[in-house]
């Protein structure tokens, strides 16, 4: 294995811990309009008050591991994905900044819009950058050679509103392992149709990208990609079997691990469809790996200080575990 | 700089709204986090509660300013790739670990153990949560730590070689290392230090002239003004030495923001306190001088030569206007906070510290200047090393992204708005959280004794038990 092909793995690593965890705080924003009352809204947002930062700041370590490990994607993407990468991250602002002001604020209703919203444009913006990356980006010379709306296509929409229902399934999940009463009732159901929903989406976005992309349906059906390919379509759907059986014996911690694995299998899915390359269909881990002392340097540094790093992070989430009872910390 | 519709131009200003926004908050994150540290330490040495209210109210303020440093921190890392990606692809093997490292290094340690620090009273032991705010503070020093490194980088770049056009790291060790990266560090260390503890004794000299919960905030002033002390003469002997590394590594900066425009054979430079330089003309007109002060000042001796930035081609000059009045804004502030430590030091001798209501109006005054004169120094040094992006090596020019214009009004003019919402809902929320002022009902946590026994009494307190049988 590579230096070049190591630091992938752990590049993709990060941005499914950070898809995954964010998903849940995004997630949760978006069941927002759904909720019965302010205090309901309150005990949401105490679920994931004490973690939201260290989940968003996997965001942020995957950004800064691509510009490290793979500079050409860092440049290339940001400058082709301008608008919605902007986007995305002014949609994160207000939905971080909420968890302070709506604390702080009487009039609630401004921020929970605020804290809505911000986080509906991050989740379009996320899945309108995912989309754009699979339809093609124009490169020439290593450089973003094409138009400031080339992102903005059908297929890249759909994506962005595929993720919807995938956020409210991982947020209503972990409602139902952190809640009790109408709160977590209101989840098993919400966890429910945003299960089947996504089950829908992986379908029609699994079905649409090989047609969109000769690469992907020739990776599928080649040696030795042919033989285990169909395992994560597989895998997903024994987790939404899973997920659906155990919302309706109302187990509390099952269906968070199912949801779980059903993005997983579609990530897998998609990893496996693209390698290896990063920007289909131009640009290979290997052409966009830097130098193998800075691979080796940042490699290092991944070694000794990311095992504290997700030592100190649990430690720091099962000192809020449980459920959300009286504790006010947003409130 | 074609128009004011081109797009280098465009990512320039976009670059300077975001990050000029940004950085008040990590100053405050920084300062405020060193004083909650203290205050934790006098909390748990001395037991008394005073301390532990004082905690809590700073905490508070500190949570806010938090956030709002954060999402505007996530602009920047980004933005790097969007408006500057040649830059970035260039520079990408020298640069990029730095900001990788202090992600990994410093913003994971700071989300991982702040909601311990701001939610974990009761949910920690007293050794524990001690640890969290030690963390939080030590991940926010840590964190400018890495980017004083990589801003630095581009000052004074070192430990890189071109190939290809492309640049290639040599030795890490002389990337981070590089020569002004240490003076650099400890100016804005300082800085944000100064900025925060001039802060916490503004707010708290105010509410001492209102006559708010005056034991509270004569604490928290007095303790603040202490810390300030120290700052306040160390960062006009730093900003000397600051000086000093522009005036080797950098002498067009150095000409420029002194507006010092021809090398002086013979006689010292002057030193120009006021003036007006004119770029067309190169001359600084109206100037107020002191002769061979200049001199004086970068070389140690009062006839050394200093380059003039008629000594270098015109399209390599910085803007001698501008970064010759932020500099001197931002070195009036420094000197004018020394001078008032000086009056404060003056007048706690007497005892009249907390009660000479000029003193107390005056450090209200003088409360948001900190910010101000870091936002002046920035400018200084980063409009100063234009036109390089890597001095002497990339231009700026040379390293903005394949975008046209439209992307990036679209995107300034949002963030311009953004923020105006954000940072004002941020006083908003920090004036409300002071009008609230400290709670002074709620039970103060205890700090168990390895016996198991819990004290909640001051160490006076455990010594009139035992010498007056009380309790």
């Amino acid at each position: 294995m590579t230096l070049a092909h190591l630091w992938a793995s752990l590049v993709g690593l990060a941005m499914i811990l950070y898809v995954v965890l964010d998903g849940i705080s995004l997630g949760m924003a978006l069941l927002f309009p759904l909720s019965a009352d302010e205090k309901d809204r309150t005990i949401m947002m105490e679920t994931i008050g004490p973690i939201w930062d260290a989940n968003q700041t996997w965001l942020v370590f995957g950004g800064a591991a691509i510009f490290a490990a793979f500079p050409p994607v860092y440049s290339i993407l940001s400058s082709a994905l301008y608008i919605p990468l902007m986007t995305f991250v002014m949609g994160l602002i207000f939905r971080g900044v909420t968890f302070e002001f709506r604390a702080h604020s009487v009039r609630k209703a401004v921020w929970d819009r605020a804290f809505f919203l911000g986080s509906l444009v991050a989740v379009l913006s996320q899945g309108i950058m995912l989309g754009a990356i699979l339809t093609g980006i124009s490169i020439s010379n290593m450089q973003f050679s094409g138009g400031a709306l080339d992102w903005l296509k059908p297929f890249s929409l759909v994506v962005g509103v595929a993720l919807i229902p995938g956020y409210t399934m991982l947020a209503s999940c972990y409602l139902v392992m952190k809640t009790e009463g109408a709160v977590q009732e209101k989840a098993f159901r919400q966890a429910l149709w945003s299960g089947l929903a996504v089950l829908f989406f992986m379908g029609v976005v699994t079905v649409w990208t090989p047609f969109h992309y000769p690469l992907v349906w020739k990776n599928w059906f080649s040696v030795p990609r042919i033989y285990f390919v169909w395992s994560f379509p597989m895998l997903g759907l024994v987790a939404a079997h899973i997920l659906i059986k155990s919302l309706k014996a109302r187990r509390e911690t099952t269906p968070l691990v199912c949801a779980v694995a059903l993005f997983l299998a579609g990530y897998f899915g998609l990893v496996t469809s693209l390698y290896p390359y990063l920007i289909p269909p131009t640009v290979t881990i290997e052409d966009a790996a830097a130098q193998p002392e800075t691979l080796l340097f940042t490699l290092w540094g991944a070694v000794i200080v990311l095992p504290l790093v997700i030592a100190y992070i649990i430690y720091s989430y099962s000192v809020f575990g449980g459920k959300v009872g009286g504790d006010h910390y947003y409130g | 700089m074609d128009s004011l519709l081109d797009p280098i131009f465009l990512s320039r200003l976009q670059f300077a709204v975001t990050i000029m926004f940004h950085i008040l908050f990590p100053v405050l994150t920084i300062g405020l986090g060193i004083y909650l540290v203290v205050l934790e330490i006098l909390w748990l040495s001395t037991r008394a509660e005073i301390y532990y209210r004082m905690y809590r109210l700073w905490a508070r303020i500190f949570a806010v300013n938090f956030a709002v440093g954060v999402v505007s921190g996530v602009v920047m890392e980004f933005e790097f790739g969007t408006n500057w990606s040649r830059f970035s692809a260039l520079t990408a093997n020298v640069f990029s670990p730095l900001l990788y490292f202090e992600v990994m290094t410093a913003f994971f340690l700071e989300a991982g153990f702040l909601a311990i620090m701001l939610f974990g009273w009761d949910k920690v032991n007293h050794v524990i949560h001690f640890l969290a705010t030690s963390f939080v503070a030590a991940g926010a020093v840590i964190s400018a730590t890495w980017i004083m490194a990589a801003n630095s980088w581009m000052q004074t770049p070192a430990g890189y070689n071109i190939v290809q056009g492309k640049f290639m790291v040599t030795s890490f060790a002389a990337v981070i290392f590089n020569p002004s990266f240490t003076v650099r560090l400890v100016h804005m260390l300082s800085a944000s230090f100064e900025t925060s503890f001039f802060a916490v004794a503004g707010i708290s000299a105010f509410m001492l002239l209102k006559g708010n919960n005056v034991p509270f905030y004569r604490r928290s002033m007095g303790l603040a003004l202490l810390m300030a002390a120290l700052m306040a003469p160390l960062q006009v002997y730093v900003g000397d030495r600051n000086g000093l590394e522009v005036f080797r590594y950098q002498p067009a900066k150095l000409a420029a923001l002194e507006g010092h425009w021809d090398t002086n054979i013979g006689g010292g430079a002057p030193l120009i306190l006021i003036g007006v330089p004119d770029m067309e003309a190169e001359k600084t007109f109206f100037q107020v001088s002191v002769p061979n002060a200049l001199s004086l000042l970068v070389t140690h001796t009062l006839t050394g030569s200093v380059p003039g930035l008629k000594e270098f081609p015109r399209e390599d000059r910085p803007n001698s206007f501008a970064v010759f009045w932020s500099f001197r804004i931002m070195a009036g502030i420094g000197f004018l906070f020394l001078f008032v430590m000086l009056w404060a030091g003056f007048l706690w001798k007497r005892g009249r510290l907390f009660h000479n209501r000029p003193f107390l109006w005056t450090i209200v005054s003088v409360q948001p200047l900190g910010w101000l004169a870091t936002e002046m120094g920035w400018v200084t040094s980063e409009m100063g090393r234009q036109p390089w992006l890597v001095y002497n090596v990339l231009k700026t020019v040379d390293g903005g992204s394949p975008i046209p214009s439209g992307n990036v009004l679209w995107s300034l003019g949002l963030f311009f708005l953004i923020f105006l919402a954000v940072g004002s809902s941020y006083f908003y929320y920090v004036i409300k959280i002071l009008r609230e002022g400290p709670d002074i009902t709620s039970p103060v946590p205890l700090i168990r004794r390895p016996a198991g026994v819990g004290i909640m009494e001051t160490r006076q307190e455990t010594q009139q038990r035992h010498e007056g049988g009380q309790k």
